[in-house]
């Protein structure tokens, strides 16, 4: 008889390994001339001989497809193979044209390369075991009418090129892959490679996670975790999967070595098939595809493409223009608001990288927020003059910053420049003193209770009376003189 | 013309170029031969007569604008693994009974853009896995020198159908001598060229890395016209080599004094008929007399492998390639199942033929976890091995010298129940796929009025070589011009 013995509550550590699929954002698919576009396209129009695996087709390499992977791999600073090869993973599913697919299996693109993450203010490595390419699957869609069930067979997908990269084991929280996650996408789209939309299943992650006694180097059963389709999705299901573990071994239970389900609405993974019965898929070179020898001249061309990366953009934000770690991170974290920031400051050294830092990630985030829109849409609306013109006419108290606010969305709304809409409404800023004098002899006459209020000694008051001189200029009043107006007029009372 | 039927190419073009005869007129005694002889010869899976009339009309006006090219009207069949737009393909299963391709393959391409008339598809063994055509799942196609016996295979459609005049030509795929073998037990010309002369694309793949599509003609000259059309790199076929065309008919009528060539005693194996080692023997006398030097007994030492690494390379490409095969999107599909699964697995049972499953069962063991190193990986090391030793070979000769069989053709059902019998009537061919390099089969007499074919084999893309042998010995001996009665 089995007997299961009690464990002692051990301190169990998480060990997570990350294999990411992106599609790569080529015009054609992988082995064919078909449009890998196929997001809008209607069922099976982005198909032909080769990508539905007619009898006697051959796949034809795309060589974008193996520069993007090149470049990734770069990015994460593999080694590019000299010799890489391409290799048949054979199993049968209907959504596989051919009843292969066709990959690589021991020579990849790239190897042995890492990346940065930051948590909790610690940066720490993660290695990256390998970068290699692949093709997808076409997409079924199930169907059930009265009872009947059916599947159809959408084949735009099949053969739009895609890239693995797998990581080495190297992450010990949920958080930790969650960090790695978010920089490699944004690694990728700096890159321009994939559109890596997780959503949309262009950036897809599967998990290997396992417990082991802290200080210990051997890891229990493996799991695999699946269907995870956002950032926290995977980041509530590592949490939850590594929780799971340890409940099962401090019950006594045993850990399966399987592959399990992450279902959202519920939160919880869902043991889907065991490694027990895992596939063999019997790789073999592809004898249609020449292996590739990249030339180091081609390796170093794909290198000379490679745009500035996060992680640089950040360190030279810091640097060259003064500003603070969150500013840097904000602005880093997508390449084209920090390729937009970049144009607005070049735009007039006058203005300060910080102030301007201020207004974008302050008011123009504020903006993108409510209005759905992307900084491209916003760039593409607000030029970087016109934006840094605003921001000057602030910084030089033209106008107040309220009223910048509201000029920045008629901007986005109109696409009118700063001094068209002040001009148009009447909103500059009100310096003039014999103005400014005017309407603080108002104030002072209609506020005869302030004024006793203020000869009593109390502050507040002339507080109170530059509000009211602020409201009467619609807010046009330039806060400073007003305020050193009605304190030199009390004065002479 | 009273034989229109056997007219070559060559002789097709004069008289169409001559007007001494049309394009209709040609493709219309064709198909009337077919029609006598058919029934008895069983070449074609498909006869196209109504296409085959309007092309050679088409052709006909070309002619009449002054466009003669070699091809231009010339009436062809096309072994039924080659995927032809609009005109069913069936690789002769059951499976793609009723398949018709959307697409055409390169060599048809060519072949219409160089003005050919498409008579209709020849019978071959099922996808292209067989050595006489008796896995067809149809029927078997009779030798025309004797209907009792097979034409070999797998292209044996092909073969009959040149030998019995039903058709100036055809083209055959080779993946260990299907090409050759069946071109020597028909009394044919047969090349199957280098690895990568000829595109691939839309042939239905047996074996990916030894398959070639190649000429099967009545003369040598006839091989070369075609292979001037179909040669050639082509973007869709990544294997395909970029290597410049020569036109190989000039490389006919040159003799071929002070050429030297070696007999590789590998090849005359155990169990060869005394006939063809005699026929072997006066060939290779009338070559000496024609002013080559020849040298017996040269050692290709690894030759006796070439076998054993054949059936692990070709079943386990085969097993990924006949993947695609499960009733969802072509072909056949059986119906009336519970699920998927099931569905699939009854496709497979009853779409393929025995053979065809005894392959890809091979294949799919060989390549399994824990056994790919011990057959495959190793299979691969013994084809590099057999690839160098011809490598070497050809420092020293300009071609190599062997029988295409080791027997004549023998009789329908007499190997039948004995794969690896059969699979031993490959034995001279399989090493020139496995090597990639190109190799002919020319008539080389008769024993007991059955067809001996010789084996004429160069170094990679030295096509030239070859037909240089091969057309000097043609035209001292006139063994092309024998023909059958059907």
């Amino acid at each position: 008889m089995e007997t299961t013995n009690p464990i002692p509550a051990l301190d169990y550590e998480t060990v997570i390994g990350l294999e990411v699929h992106a599609q790569l954002r080529t015009r054609s698919k992988m082995y064919c001339s078909c449009s890998s576009d196929y997001a809008n396209a209607p069922p099976n129009t982005h198909v032909c001989p080769v990508c539905l695996g007619m009898p006697g087709v051959l796949p034809n390499i795309n060589r974008q497809a193996v520069e993007y992977a090149m470049m990734t791999a770069q990015a994460l600073n593999c080694s590019i193979s000299q010799y890489t090869k391409f290799d048949r993973k054979n199993y049968p599913y209907p959504d596989l044209m051919k009843g292969y697919q066709i990959s690589q299996y021991d020579q990849p693109v790239g190897l042995g390369g890492w990346l940065n993450i930051e948590v909790n203010q610690k940066i720490k490595r993660i290695g990256i075991t390998r970068v290699h390419q692949e093709e997808d699957v076409a997409k079924l869609l199930h169907r059930d009418e009265g009872g009947m069930a059916y599947s159809l067979v959408d084949v735009n997908r099949s053969g739009v090129p895609l890239m693995e990269i797998v990581s080495e084991p190297d992450m010990r929280s949920a958080e930790e892959a969650r960090a790695y996650l978010v920089k490699l996408h944004s690694i990728l789209r700096y890159l321009g490679v994939s559109t890596a939309n997780m959503e949309e299943g262009s950036f897809r992650c599967d998990a290997n996670i396992s417990i082991r006694p802290r200080g210990t180097d051997k890891l229990l059963a493996k799991v695999e975790v699946k269907n995870m389709n956002s950032f926290r999705a995977v980041f509530r299901a590592l949490e939850y999967e590594g929780e799971r573990q340890r409940k099962v071994l401090s019950q006594g239970g045993r850990l399966a070595q399987e592959t399990r389900g992450w279902v959202e609405p519920e939160g919880k993974t869902v043991s889907q098939r065991s490694k027990e019965f895992a596939h063999d898929y019997r790789y073999f070179p592809e004898p249609d595809l020449p292996p590739i020898t990249p030339s180091s001249a081609w390796v170093e061309n794909v290198r000379a493409m490679l745009p500035e990366l996060p992680e640089a953009r950040f360190n030279r934000f810091v640097s060259q223009f003064g500003l603070p770690v969150y500013d840097a991170n904000l602005l880093t974290e997508n390449r084209e608001t920090a390729e937009y920031y970049e144009l607005l400051v070049s735009s007039d050294p006058e203005v300060s990288p910080k102030e301007i830092s201020n207004w974008l990630v302050g008011a123009a985030a504020g903006i993108l927020n409510t209005s759905g829109c992307d900084i491209i849409d916003f760039g593409r609306r607000v030029n970087p003059q016109n934006f840094t013109a605003l921001v000057k006419l602030v910084s030089k108290a033209v106008i107040n910053s309220g009223t910048g606010k509201v000029v920045l969305e008629e901007m986005f709304d109109s696409g009118k420049t700063a001094q068209t809409i002040i001009n148009e409404k009447g909103l500059g800023q009100i310096s003039d003193t014999s103005e400014l004098e005017t309407a603080a002899f108002e104030v002072i006459r209609d506020n005869p209770q302030a004024v006793a209020d203020f000869k009593a000694g109390k502050a507040q008051a002339v507080k109170f009376m530059v509000g009211q001189l602020m409201r009467l200029s619609k807010g046009r009043a330039n806060p400073n003189m007003a305020s050193e107006i009605i304190t030199r007029k009390l004065g002479e009372l | 013309m009273t034989h229109p039927e056997h007219l070559t190419i060559h002789e097709a073009h004069d008289l169409l170029k001559s007007k001494q005869i049309s394009s209709v007129e040609l493709t219309r005694s064709m198909l009337k031969r077919i029609e006598s002889v058919d029934p008895k010869v069983k070449a074609f899976m498909t006869v196209t007569g109504d296409l085959a009339l309007q092309q050679a009309a088409q052709a006909d006006k070309k002619i009449a604008e002054g466009e003669c090219g070699p091809l231009t009207g010339v009436p062809g069949v096309m072994k039924d693994v080659l995927c032809t737009k609009g005109v069913r393909t069936t690789c002769s299963s059951k499976m793609l009974e009723h398949f018709i391709p959307p697409y055409n393959a390169t060599v048809i391409e060519k072949l219409y853009a160089n003005g050919m008339v498409l008579l209709g598809k020849a019978n071959m063994d099922e996808f292209a896995m067989g050595s006489s055509t008796e896995n067809s799942a149809y029927f078997t196609t009779h030798n025309p020198w004797d209907l009792t016996r097979i034409p070999g295979g797998s292209s044996g459609g092909s073969a009959a159908a040149v030998a019995a005049g039903e058709g100036c030509f055809a083209l055959g795929s080779d993946t260990g001598g299907s090409i050759r073998q069946p071109a020597g037990f028909c009394s044919i010309t047969g090349l199957k060229p280098t690895y990568g002369r000829v595109s691939r694309y839309g042939l239905i793949a047996f074996a990916s890395s030894l398959d070639q599509i190649g000429p099967m003609t009545k003369d040598v000259t006839d091989a070369a016209i075609v292979m001037n059309a179909i040669s050639g790199r082509d973007e869709r076929d990544s294997t395909s080599v970029d290597c410049p065309v020569p036109d190989f008919t000039r490389s006919l009528n040159k003799d071929i004094k002070g050429m030297r060539l070696g007999i590789p005693k590998e090849y005359f194996v155990e169990g060869m008929q005394p006939e063809v080692a005699a026929a072997m023997e006066t060939a290779i006398a009338k070559l000496e007399e024609l002013g080559a030097s020849v040298e017996r007994g040269v050692s290709l030492p690894s030759t006796p492998y070439a076998l054993a690494v054949y059936y692990i390379i070709a079943p386990s490409e085969a097993s990924a390639n006949l993947a695609r095969y499960d009733g969802v999107k072509y072909g056949f599909s059986f119906q009336g199942t519970d699920s998927m699964w099931e569905a699939m697995e009854k496709t497979r049972q009853f779409g393929f033929g025995p053979e065809v499953k005894r392959r890809i069962m091979l294949g799919t063991y060989a390549l399994s976890a824990g056994y790919y190193d011990a057959y495959y990986l190793k299979a691969q090391k013994v084809r590099t091995l057999i690839r160098m030793e011809f490598d070497k070979a050809f420092e020293k000769y300009d071609a190599l010298i062997t029988p295409t069989s080791p027997t004549v053709p023998f009789k329908a059902g007499e190997k039948g129940d004995d794969p690896l019998a059969m699979y031993l009537s490959d034995v001279c061919t399989l090493p020139i796929n496995i090597a990639g390099v190109p190799a002919i089969s020319i008539p080389a007499g008769f024993a007991s009025g059955l067809p001996i074919g010789m084996q004429i084999i160069a170094k990679p893309f030295a096509e030239e070589t070859i037909f240089r042998i091969a057309h000097a010995y043609e035209q001292a001996t006139g063994w092309q011009k024998m023909n059958p009665k059907v």
